[in-house]
């Protein structure tokens, strides 16, 4: 974990309430992929936690939902602010585990992580699918950031207006697949554990006090003992997770 | 040079920053960042007789200028903590450390303060007192003189390091109960520690945390943590730790000027990691611009 003050290179909107920055900056702390970082924001005592969509030497960008007061002040800054950040937190994926057809199942603003994953896994020379699930078509978003690293991406949507209508796990049936790396809403994932032929890793999100293992703020139960969705996940095994 | 040197009941610390129970774990986490060495001390996890993994999440609930929390004293028990952290501790850590010790029934608090005060580099025990009684019907040991000095005297009774007791501010006359605290024989007192508080989320129109309630803390509670100190200090002759919301090496001027011997830093460890570090390096600066050579001649100045 580092503390780095990142200055803003863009913050773009992509739908209507999500949005991606582009962040310069230290980045040697950041040692997997599912990792987040930790922004602190003028006004707000706790950090926000966000994942992190890609990173390279100098550079990381995050692709981030308005939810609440915090990330809304977070999509007014410009290029050129600053931004106080925790970087390299959490454990992030495990990719040697993957086989050669791993599938990566992003599912909303769980999307993000699934890219920098899909991104390293083909740069080992693994064939990506990628399963991204939306509500809608105006929803839809990094689609194309898939296509351009060379994934396989399926999208599915609830109402069906683009791609395989339903949730991801209606695209899941017909992917022929090694193992799956999966973030998203609570019920998004408990369907991917359950209706997934093989072994896989599930990012989970928590209210976060510290977001570096220190408060006990995020624990969770698993069949390896108690956790920190912060420090010893986000993300969690399979076979380890108690519903 | 100034000297940030103080003394606690015997045990002298380079300085009076402490981080606080529960916001610094064990100390290895912070020990990836900074040599914690330069610490005064620090408290470590709330530990019980048995393992707890505490409340339901959601945990942590966001406030002005602090936080809500309902851990609920996650820890692994008295044993595992002896048997496990404690050795993982002493590889980062080379000084004293404070014992913070909770339980449920005064059984549990002798349980655990004996064993505890076996252990070599504890140096001062820490008994937080604000947890609910399971034998007197859920009441906090706090919230009573009775109840808190029957700790301290149970807990005197089997301990040979110095005791200080942790207080609850949700009470109506903390000056009392650390008075009795002091008559059962208490070697100094720890206060305070968190306000009752809750949010409640305008999307779910339901409290934010799973256990409705919790512990606020934060740089709001600090005007209450120096209203307390300062009363309290002018009740008893036993030194004061005092806590809460402190974030800047000025405010661990002014806590001290309210009374306190040495301080403990919470909250501000969990948004800044480096924030006792920061305040240690900021103490001496702090101190020459109000004229403060000696922390010593601070303490209780305000009085």
């Amino acid at each position: 974990m580092k503390n780095v003050i990142y200055t803003i290179t863009s913050n773009e909107k992509l739908t209507e309430n999500v949005f991606k920055m582009v962040l310069s900056g230290d980045t040697s702390a950041v040692t997997a992929s599912g990792q987040f970082i930790n922004i602190q924001l003028a006004g707000h005592y706790l950090r926000r936690p966000i994942s992190i969509f890609d990173c390279n030497d100098n550079e990381l960008s995050i692709i981030y939902k308005v939810v609440g007061v915090g990330t809304e002040q977070m999509s007014k800054m410009k290029a050129g602010e600053q931004l106080d950040c925790l970087v390299g937190l959490g454990n992030g994926f495990d990719l040697s585990v993957s086989g050669d057809k791993p599938v990566v199942i992003g599912g909303g603003v769980g999307v993000p992580p699934m890219f920098y994953l899909a991104k390293k896994l083909i740069a080992e020379g693994k064939s990506v699918t990628a399963i991204l699930g939306f509500n809608k078509a105006d929803e839809i978003f990094c689609k194309e950031d898939f296509e351009a690293i060379g994934a396989k991406v399926i999208v599915a949507t609830a109402d069906g207006s683009v791609g395989v209508k339903g949730f991801v796990t209606d695209a899941l049936k017909d992917v022929d697949y090694t193992y799956f790396y999966t973030c998203g809403p609570e019920p998004m994932l408990k369907a991917v554990y359950n209706n997934s032929s093989t072994s896989g890793q599930l990012s989970f999100e928590e209210r976060m006090g510290c977001g570096f293992g220190a408060c006990m703020g995020c624990s969770c139960k698993t069949k390896y003992g108690n956790k920190r969705i912060c420090k010893d996940g986000p993300v969690l095994v399979k076979e380890e997770i108690i519903w | 040079m100034v000297n940030t040197k103080v003394n606690l009941s015997g045990l002298v610390l380079d300085n009076p920053v402490i981080p606080a129970s529960g916001t610094f774990g064990f100390g290895y986490e912070f020990a990836e960042l900074y040599d914690i060495n330069i610490l005064g001390s620090f408290s470590f996890k709330g530990t019980t007789k048995d393992p707890r993994f505490g409340n339901p999440t959601p945990r942590i609930a966001e406030c002005y200028s602090g936080m809500i929390n309902s851990v609920g004293l996650q820890n692994p028990g008295v044993d595992k903590v002896i048997s496990e952290e404690l050795p993982k501790l002493k590889k980062c850590f080379n000084k004293p450390v404070v014992a913070n010790i909770s339980g449920f029934s005064l059984d549990e608090y002798v349980y655990t303060c004996e064993k505890i005060d076996k252990e070599e580099q504890v140096g001062i025990i820490e008994v937080n007192i604000s947890c609910p009684n399971v034998h007197g019907g859920g009441m906090s040991f706090g919230t009573s003189a009775e109840s808190a000095a029957d700790v301290t005297k149970a807990v005197k009774s089997v301990t040979t390091k110095p005791v200080y007791i942790k207080l609850s501010p949700n009470v109506t006359d903390i000056v009392s109960i650390a008075k009795a605290c002091e008559e059962a024989g208490a070697d100094g007192i720890s206060m305070i520690n968190t306000l009752m508080g809750m949010r409640i989320d305008l999307k779910t129109k339901k409290p934010v945390v799973a256990n409705k309630s919790g512990g606020y803390s934060g740089p709001a509670i600090f005007p209450v943590a120096v209203s307390m100190v300062y009363k309290v200090y002018e009740a008893v002759n036993i030194p004061i730790i005092g806590m809460g919301g402190i974030s800047t090496a000025e405010n661990v001027i002014e806590m001290m000027l309210a009374g306190a011997t040495a301080i403990e830093v919470g909250a501000a460890n969990l948004i800044d990691p480096f924030a006792c570090k920061k305040i240690i390096e900021n103490l001496p600066v702090a101190m020459a611009k109000y004229g403060i050579n000696d922390l010593n001649d601070i303490i209780g100045g305000a009085h």
